[in-house]
C-alpha cells in the first residue's frame, strides 16, 4: 500500500451511490454482513449484561440458601412442583420453536415463520398465564412477603397444611427460621418477577416481530432482528433453566 | 527542538470554517433531540454532563464552606450529609462515569477507528436521554429533599434507618446506568466490527484500547449495580428483603455487590483519562508512545484485575482475614498495570520535542497527581495501614487525587486538545495555561492537607470537626476557591471561543489521530471516503511526509 | 510490534450457518429429558460428603450436598446445548464464542469471590 491511498486525501465525497445497497442496509455500514455481524455482536454483549444482572441475585439467593437451608427447603415444598414442571417445558419447548421460526426466516419461508412466532407468542402466554396462577396461590396462602400480611402458619405448624404435609411430613421450623421463609419469598419473588418481566417484554416484542413478518419484512433476506430476538428469548430460557432447580427442586425427598 | 510551540494556524485572514459540517448540517433543535450522529450526541452529553458538573461542583463548595470552622455553624449535621451524598451521587454518577467516554469517546471513537459512525447511533441516542432522565430524577430527588446515605447506599443505613429520598435516587443510579452500559456496548461493538481496512488492532491509537477496557467495565459491572439497588429499593418498599439484618439478611452481602461494580467504576472513570493523556503526551513530545503494546494491554490487564479486588472496601467491615489477604495481595497486582502507563508515558517524555501547550500542561498535572493518587491507594490497599486510615480524610483525599486530580485533569486536557477538531476553533492559549496552572495549584492546596488530616485521624463525612484541625482545613477551603476559579475560567473562554475564536484548521497540532486528517469541525459522515490506514499509530514521519506532499501539491 | 496484516474481524464475516431443523428437535428432546431427569433425581436423596481438611491444627472443611450439585450439573448441561445450538454459538465466530466464556468468567468470579469470603469467615482467625 502506497502513502497516495492514505487517508482522506482529495477524493470526492459519496463513492458508492445509494441504489447499490439493499434497502435494510443502515448508512454507516459498509457492507449488509457487517451490519449483520455488527449487531449480532451488539446482541450478545447485551446478553452479557443481563447474565450480569441476573448473577447479583442468584448470588443473593445462594447467600441466603446457605444460611436459612432449612426455611429454603420449607418454602420450598410451598411450590407447586407440577406447576414448575410444566412451565419448564412449556419454556423449552418454545425456545425450540423460536429456534425454529429464525430457521423459518432464514430459509425464507413466510408461512412457516408465521407459525412458529404464532405458537412462541402462545407458548410466552402460557408460561406467563401459569405464573399467574402460581402467583395467586402464594397471595391466597398469605406468601407474598411485604404486600400482603405474610403468614408463618405453614411453617411453625405444617399440619396446617395438609396438602403439602400429606406429601413431604416437614418438621415444624423454630419460630426464627419461620420468619426467614420470608427471605426464600421474597427472593423468589424478585427472581421470578425479573424473569416473567423480561417474558413480558420478549412477549410484546414478538407481536411486534409478527406484525412485520406479515409484511414479508424478515423473509427477504434480512431476518438479523428475528435472530437477535431469538437469543433474547432462548436467554430468558436459560434463566428458567436455573431457577426451576433452584426454587422448586430444593430436597423434594 | 524548533520552537516553543507546535501550533500552526491559518491564514486568519482567508481562513474559512468548512460550510459544510456536522454541526451546520441541519438546523433546529429537532435535528439535535433525534440525531442520530455521534458527535452532535457527543455535544449534548458535553452540555448537560458540564452542567451536572457545576451543581456538584456547587454542592463541593458548600461542604467546604461548612469545614472552615470547626462548629457545624453553616448547615445543620442531616443537611451537611445530604450535601455530601448529593456531591458524590452527581459527581460519581452524572459526571465521573460518562465524562470522558460519552463525550470526547462517542466524539472521537468513530474517527479513531476511521468509521462513519458508530455501531448503534440509535442506541447511542438512547443512551443520552436515560442519562437526562437519570439526571432529572436525581435533580427531583434533591428537590425534595434529597438524600443522606453517602453515595455509596450504605444498607442498613438506607434501607431502614433513613427517612430521605432513597428510592428515586436509587432509581435514578440504575437509569444512569443503563446509559453508561448502552455506551460501553456501542464501543465494544465499534471497535470490533467497524474499523477502517487496514486498522489492525495494533495501529489503534491507545485512546481507543483504554475505552476498550473501561467498556468492559461498563458492561459487565454495572448491571450488577443495578440489580443491588433495585434489591435496596424492594426492601425499602416492602420491608423484606437481603440486606437488612432485621430480617435475616446480610448487609455486607449488600457491599459485596455494590462494590463488586463501584470498583472497577473506578477504572471505568479513570481509563478514558488515561488513553487522552497518551494522545496528549504523544502529540506534545513529537514521540510514538513508549511501550504501545504494553501501555494497550496495561488498560486490559487493569480491566481484568480491576473486578477482582473489590473486597478492599471491606476490610474493616468483618470479611473474612483470608478474603482480606488474598484481596489485599490482588490488590497490589493492580498497580502494576497503572505504574507501568506511568512510566511509559515519563519514557515518551525523554527525550522528546516537549512543549507545553495547555492541554500538555494538564497532562503533566494528571502524571504527578495521579501517581500520587495511585501510590496512596497502595497504602489504603494494604490491610494494617487501612484499619488506620480507613473512612478518614485521608480517604477522601485518596480518590480525589485520582477522580479530581487524575480524571477531570485529564477530561480537561482531552477538551482542551481536541476543541479546535470538535468546534473549528482555537481558545486563547495565555489564558488557558493560566486555567491549567490554577487548576493544579487550586488542587493541591484543596486535596493535599487532607492527607495529613487523615492520617492525624479527621474522620470523613461529619459536619463539625476538633479545633486543632482547623489550619489544615482552612487551607483545604481556600484551595477549593482557587480550583473553583481554575474550573469556571475554561467555561468562559471555551465560550468565548466558540464566536471569536482563531480559525483553527485541520490540524493545529500536528497530530497522527486520524480525526486530525479530516477537517475541523467534521462532517457528518467524517471523512469524505472511508480512509485506509497505512502506517502505524503516532507516525510522526508519515505525518511529515504527508504535510510535505501536500505542499508541493498546492 | 504488531502484525500489520492481523485479520479484520470484518474479512471473518459469512452468512450464517443454518441449523437444520432435525437437530433442533434432537436438542429439545434432550432437553425435555434432562427436566424429567432433574425432577426426578430431586425425589432421590443423593447423600452428602464431608470434606474436612486439617492442615497445621487448621480445620479446613466443607460439606457437600450432592442434590444440588447434581441439579446444578444437569442445568449447566442443558444451558450448554441452548448456548450451542439454539444459539448457534457452535457455529459462531470465535470473537462471539469468546464474549460468552468472559460473560461466565465474570459471573463465577463474582459467586466464587463472595463466597470464598462466606466460607473462610468460619475458619476464624489467624
Amino acid at each position: 500500500m502506497s502513502d497516495s491511498t492514505a487517508i482522506a486525501q482529495g477524493a470526492s465525497a459519496g463513492a458508492a451511490p445509494h441504489g447499490e445497497h439493499p434497502s435494510y442496509q443502515r448508512h454507516h455500514f459498509e457492507t449488509v454482513g457487517q451490519q449483520f455481524d455488527a449487531t449480532n455482536f451488539a446482541m450478545w454483549i447485551f446478553l452479557l449484561t443481563e447474565v450480569m444482572f441476573f448473577g447479583g441475585l442468584f448470588t443473593s439467593y445462594l447467600i441466603m440458601r446457605n444460611w436459612y437451608y432449612r426455611a429454603f427447603v420449607e418454602g420450598s415444598h410451598q411450590l407447586s412442583i407440577l406447576w414448575g414442571t410444566a412451565n419448564t417445558t412449556v419454556l423449552i419447548i418454545s425456545s425450540f420453536t423460536m429456534a425454529m421460526a429464525v430457521w423459518s426466516a432464514q430459509m425464507r419461508r413466510k408461512g412457516a415463520l408465521l407459525l412458529f412466532l404464532g405458537l412462541t407468542f402462545l407458548l410466552g402466554i402460557a408460561f406467563l398465564g401459569i405464573k399467574g396462577i402460581e402467583w395467586h396461590e402464594k397471595w391466597v396462602k398469605h406468601h407474598v412477603p411485604g404486600i400482603h400480611q405474610y403468614s408463618e402458619q405453614a411453617f411453625l405448624n405444617p399440619a396446617s397444611d395438609p396438602e403439602v404435609f400429606k406429601e413431604y411430613h416437614d418438621k415444624p421450623l423454630s419460630p426464627g427460621m419461620a420468619q426467614k421463609t420470608e427471605e426464600y419469598f421474597f427472593l423468589y419473588f424478585a427472581m421470578t418477577g425479573m424473569h416473567a418481566l423480561h417474558m413480558v417484554i420478549g412477549v410484546c416484542l414478538l407481536v411486534y416481530i409478527f406484525i412485520r413478518a406479515r409484511t414479508g419484512a424478515y423473509t427477504n433476506g434480512h431476518f438479523t432482528f428475528v435472530e437477535n430476538f431469538g437469543l433474547y428469548w432462548h436467554f430468558v430460557d436459560i434463566i428458567w433453566i436455573f431457577l426451576y432447580p433452584l426454587l422448586y427442586l430444593i430436597s423434594r425427598y | 527542538m524548533s520552537a516553543a510551540t507546535i501550533v500552526t494556524l491559518p491564514d486568519q485572514a482567508t481562513a474559512r470554517i468548512p460550510k459544510m459540517n456536522f454541526l451546520t448540517k441541519e438546523n433546529g433543535l429537532l435535528s439535535w433531540l433525534l440525531t442520530g450522529d455521534h458527535k452532535r450526541i457527543a455535544t449534548l452529553y458535553l452540555i448537560s454532563i458540564t452542567f451536572f458538573f457545576f451543581i456538584g461542583g456547587a454542592l463541593a463548595g458548600l461542604i467546604r464552606l461548612e469545614l472552615l470552622t470547626p462548629q457545624n455553624d453553616l448547615v445543620a449535621a442531616d443537611t451537611y450529609n445530604k450535601l455530601f451524598s448529593m456531591h458524590g451521587l452527581i459527581m460519581v454518577f452524572f459526571f465521573l462515569v460518562p465524562s470522558v467516554p460519552a463525550t470526547i469517546g462517542n466524539f472521537l471513537m468513530p474517527m479513531m477507528v476511521g468509521a462513519k459512525d458508530l455501531a448503534l447511533p440509535k442506541i447511542n441516542l438512547l443512551s443520552w436521554y436515560l442519562y437526562v432522565i437519570g439526571g432529572l430524577m436525581m435533580l427531583w430527588t434533591m428537590c425534595v429533599g434529597g438524600v443522606d446515605t453517602g453515595w455509596t447506599f450504605t444498607t442498613p443505613l438506607s434501607t431502614h434507618y433513613l427517612n430521605t429520598h432513597v428510592v428515586s435516587a436509587a432509581m435514578s443510579v440504575f437509569v444512569a446506568g443503563f446509559s453508561s452500559i448502552l455506551t460501553g456496548l456501542n464501543f465494544i461493538v465499534t471497535i470490533h466490527k467497524m474499523r477502517c481496512p487496514g486498522m489492525t488492532w495494533f495501529r489503534l491509537p491507545l485512546f481507543v484500547w483504554s475505552n476498550y477496557a473501561a467498556s468492559i467495565l461498563m458492561v459487565l459491572g454495572t448491571p450488577v449495580l443495578a440489580i443491588t439497588l433495585t434489591l435496596v429499593a424492594l426492601e425499602r418498599i416492602f420491608h423484606i428483603g437481603v440486606f437488612d439484618p432485621a430480617f435475616g439478611g446480610d448487609p455486607l452481602l449488600f457491599q459485596h455487590l455494590f462494590w463488586f461494580y463501584s470498583h472497577p467504576a473506578v477504572y471505568i472513570m479513570i481509563l478514558p483519562g488515561f488513553g487522552v493523556i497518551s494522545e496528549v503526551i504523544s502529540t506534545f513530545s513529537r514521540k510514538r508512545v513508549f511501550g504501545y503494546t504494553a501501555v494497550a494491554f496495561s488498560s486490559v490487564a487493569i480491566a481484568v484485575f480491576g473486578f477482582f479486588v473489590w473486597a478492599h472496601h471491606m476490610f474493616i467491615m468483618g470479611i473474612s482475614n483470608y478474603s482480606a489477604l488474598v484481596f489485599s495481595l490482588l490488590t497490589m497486582l493492580v498497580a502494576v498495570p497503572s505504574a507501568i502507563k506511568i512510566y511509559n508515558w515519563a519514557f515518551t517524555l525523554y527525550k522528546g520535542s516537549i512543549t507545553f501547550e495547555t492541554p500538555m500542561l494538564y497532562a503533566i498535572g494528571f502524571m504527578g497527581l495521579f501517581t500520587i493518587g495511585g501510590l496512596t491507594g497502595v497504602f489504603l490497599g494494604a490491610t494494617g495501614t487501612d484499619i488506620h486510615l480507613t473512612e478518614t480524610y485521608f480517604v477522601v483525599a485518596h480518590f480525589h487525587f485520582v477522580m479530581v486530580g487524575g480524571m477531570l485533569m485529564s477530561f480537561l486536557a482531552g477538551i482542551h486538545f481536541w476543541w479546535p477538531k470538535w468546534t473549528g476553533r482555537m481558545y486563547p492559549e495565555k489564558i488557558s495555561q493560566l486555567a491549567a496552572l490554577t487548576t493544579f495549584i487550586g488542587f493541591n492546596l484543596t486535596f493535599f492537607p487532607q492527607f495529613i488530616l487523615g492520617t492525624l485521624g479527621m474522620p470523613r463525612r461529619y459536619a463539625a470537626y476538633p479545633p486543632e484541625f482547623q489550619v489544615l482545613n482552612v487551607f483545604s477551603t481556600a484551595g477549593a476557591t482557587v480550583l473553583g476559579i481554575g474550573y469556571l475560567l475554561p467555561i468562559l473562554y471555551l465560550t468565548w471561543s466558540l464566536k471569536y475564536g482563531a480559525i483553527a484548521g485541520d490540524n493545529p497540532w500536528h497530530a497522527t489521530g486520524l480525526e486530525w486528517q479530516t477537517q475541523s469541525p467534521p462532517l457528518t459522515e467524517n471523512f469524505p471516503e472511508i480512509p485506509i490506514m497505512d502506517h502505524e499509530a503516532y507516525d510522526y514521519e508519515w505525518l511529515e511526509r504527508m504535510e510535505r506532499k501536500e505542499v508541493a501539491s498546492v | 510490534m504488531s502484525e500489520p496484516n492481523a485479520h479484520n474481524e470484518q474479512g471473518a464475516e459469512h452468512e450464517p450457518h443454518i441449523v437444520s431443523p432435525g437437530t433442533y428437535a434432537i436438542i429439545l428432546l434432550v432437553l425435555l429429558v434432562a427436566t424429567a431427569t432433574t425432577c426426578g433425581m430431586s425425589y432421590i436423596d443423593l447423600g452428602e460428603w464431608h470434606i474436612a481438611i486439617n492442615l497445621f491444627g487448621w480445620h479446613v472443611g466443607t460439606t457437600l450436598f450432592w442434590n444440588p450439585v447434581v441439579a446444578l450439573a444437569i442445568a449447566c448441561t442443558k444451558m450448554t446445548l441452548v448456548v450451542l445450538f439454539f444459539m448457534h454459538i457452535k457455529y459462531s465466530s470465535k470473537l462471539t464464542k469468546l464474549t460468552v466464556i468472559s460473560g461466565f468468567f465474570i459471573f463465577l468470579g463474582l459467586i466464587s469471590m463472595t463466597l470464598a469470603d462466606y466460607v473462610s469467615r468460619a475458619w476464624g482467625r489467624w
